[in-house]
């Protein structure tokens, strides 16, 4: 079966409907983002009197950043967010990919039970064992430290990062390998060899990583709820009250933890699209 | 600079034996061949040797020295793989100097190395160029030239030709065999493909099924195989086999295929008379056969007719696929024979080059009386 070539008009119908579609998932998945931004920059009244209009010379205020500034200590956040994210994704890099380069390249007895093992992690959510997971750092004395933090942070990372990196080491070919190793390197060097050919695995691995972290509400306010290291999407809930709530802070404070997670995501986007759709095709 | 022996050499997959029994001594400077068809252990034996596959038993040796437990990178050996595996984030250049950088060799000792291998395989416009950049002839040159700079004892490679198509495959040949004379190295090298080793190897080691059939010269490969496997393999089209009866007639012998009757001339009977009522293979090349209106000079004729079935004209020589008595067999004859597909033709058996193989051996049964033979001449 062949398909019939379009008519011109067709064919155009075709891509303008592909595309409505794009734009309208597109428009509903950015509205609520923009409209963070937005009413960030509007004063406390027109937040809830206009809160879909663009912010005017009149309602235009920058008090919500303000607060952020004065009344907490955000430059603190946004540094216990940074180092917990970026200290995650090394160690997941190490050991996620020391693991998938082990796991691809060596027969040994348990192999597949190992790999298997690794990735139980995937199926079991690391919220469920919130309890025991306080108990043990508690035993370790390591509640309210960002290293707490990024032990649990990269235990739950790592299953997915050797599931997908060891599928992508599996993929060089076995040829190269040995071919460094007639030309003298050793088992290491051989790793360091393969990272770069793996680049879009890891930058994906990355991405997927990266975002919940960054966003993550929950252990940081289970674990480590201490002032001193607080992260930014915690230190934003200081606006949220009981009874009254700073919108303009919560929205400031919003706009300004997304800043450096949308850099980022540019930065590994290219390598993201390349790692999902590799493999595909050759 | 060093030889190269496998010692009784096993490998072993379990209870698969891939390599068994593998027991030659290669001599500096040889140009080896390993040839056989897939799956006959003979990239097992090289991986063997460059350290990439354990040796499950045996001793494997290079120079005087047991290697079996020596890393891949401590053996002094280069290797040349089929899919070239060139490092694809790296330059030429960075692939070439890779190995001696990992060795620590003095930058302008790599620097020289390298731009004198590149220029010697006419790759030296091409060194900062990453491999996807570079046509298929030129990543297969790159390869070997990151083999040449390590200057190694010995040059292992597997099926480096067969990912090329079959005009560059000649160049390369050639390319190849010079580059052997130009480095007086010991070179062992792999194919399936039978006019690569004939061509290139000074010597030709015929593997099948994890076990040798025979190491020697091109020459005696092709006209004294040791066994039905080697003599069908050598040679293309390849050597016509016809089950046969050999039989006493009066002084004389004579090979009965029931299609056809041959005497065997009595000047090439010597060896066979021992044999005489055993079941046996009569082997004929196809370039034995010849139209009996263009025979050559000096053969020992043996006249038979024959139906033909398909004749292809090549130009410099004519192959006919002959049928006679259910049989089916191939000729090579001269490009004026005037074949007719569905007519009689009468052709003639050069019995100078006719082969028996014993029937339950496979065994050449004129062997060691031919080597005894070729010995004299030598």
């Amino acid at each position: 079966m062949r398909r019939q070539p379009l008519s011109p008009i067709s064919a155009i119908l075709q891509t303008a409907a592909a595309h409505a579609i794009l734009i309208t998932y597109t428009l509903v998945a950015l509205f609520p983002v923009i409209l963070v931004v937005v009413n960030s920059f509007k004063a406390r009244k027109a937040i809830f009197d206009a809160p879909f209009t663009l912010p005017t010379p009149e309602t235009w205020s920058l008090i919500g950043y303000e607060t952020v500034f004065e009344r907490s200590n955000f430059p603190l956040y946004f540094l216990n967010s940074t180092m917990v994210t970026v200290g995650t994704l090394i160690l997941i890099f190490i050991a996620g990919t020391m693991a998938a380069h082990a796991l691809a390249e060596y027969r040994f007895p348990g192999n597949a039970l190992m790999g298997l093992y690794l990735s139980i992690g995937i199926m079991v959510p690391i919220r469920l064992g919130t309890v025991s997971l306080l108990r043990l750092l508690v035993g370790l004395g390591l509640t309210n430290t960002l290293t707490g933090l990024i032990l649990v942070y990269t235990a739950s990372g790592l299953p997915l990062a050797i599931f997908v990196l060891t599928q992508f080491m599996r993929q060089v070919p076995r040829d190269l390998k040995d071919a460094a190793r007639v030309d003298g390197a050793s088992e290491y060097r051989i790793y360091w060899l393969i990272l770069p050919l793996i680049r879009p695995a890891i930058g994906t691995v990355m991405v997927f990583n990266m975002i919940p972290i960054w966003n993550d509400l929950w252990f940081p306010l289970i674990l480590a709820p201490g002032e001193s290291v607080k992260t930014v999407t915690l230190g934003a809930q200081v606006f949220l009250g009981q009874f009254v709530s700073d919108w303009n802070a919560v929205l400031s404070s919003l706009t300004l933890s997304a800043v450096p997670v949308i850099g980022l995501y540019i930065l590994f986007s290219r390598q993201l699209i390349r790692g999902l759709t590799s493999g595909a095709v050759k | 600079m060093a030889g190269v022996t496998f010692d009784h050499v096993y490998k072993r997959y379990g209870d698969l034996v891939v390599v068994n029994d593998f027991n030659i001594q290669v001599a500096d400077k040889e140009f080896l061949v390993f040839v056989g068809p897939s799956g006959c252990g003979k990239s097992t034996s090289l991986r063997m040797l460059a350290g990439l596959e354990e040796i499950s038993d045996g001793r494997v040796l290079i120079g005087d020295r047991v290697v079996n437990n020596v890393a891949p990178k401590d053996r002094d050996v280069a290797m040349v793989f089929q899919s070239y595996a060139l490092y694809p984030h790296m330059t030429v250049y960075d692939n070439m100097a890779f190995g001696l950088k990992l060795r620590k060799t003095p930058r302008q000792i790599i620097d020289q190395r390298v731009n004198e291998a590149a220029k010697s395989l006419g790759i030296d416009h091409l060194l900062d160029r990453r491999p996807r950049q570079l046509s298929g002839g030129q990543r297969q040159r790159v390869a070997v030239g990151r083999a040449i700079v390590r200057e190694p004892a010995v040059f292992l490679m597997d099926e480096p030709l067969s990912n090329l198509d079959a005009k560059l495959r000649v160049e390369a040949r050639s390319f190849i065999s010079k580059l052997h004379q130009r480095l007086e190295t010991t070179f062992i090298y792999v194919t399936h493909d039978q006019v690569e080793a004939m061509t290139m190897g000074t010597r030709i080691c015929v593997l099948s099924a994890g076990k040798l059939q025979q190491i020697d010269t091109p020459y005696n490969l092709y006209h004294n195989p040791h066994n039905v496997f080697v003599a069908g393999f050598i040679g293309s089209p390849s050597m016509n086999f016809f089950d046969a009866q050999l039989k006493p007639d009066g002084e004389a012998l004579v090979v009965d295929t029931g299609v056809f009757k041959i005497a065997v001339p009595p000047a090439k009977a010597a060896p066979f008379r021992s044999h005489s009522g055993k079941e046996v293979i009569l082997g004929i090349r196809p370039e034995d056969i010849h139209d009996v209106e263009f025979l050559p000079p000096g053969i020992i004729p043996a006249q038979v007719e024959s139906n033909v079935e398909v004749v292809e004209q090549m130009g410099n020589e004519m192959i006919i696929y002959l049928e006679e008595g259910g049989k089916n067999f191939i000729a090579r004859t001269d490009p004026r024979t005037k074949a007719r597909v569905g007519a009689r033709m009468g052709i003639v058996f050069n019995l100078d080059n006719m082969h028996l193989f014993d029937r339950n051996t496979e065994l050449s049964l004129a062997f060691d009386h031919k080597q005894k033979e070729a010995a004299a001449r030598a």
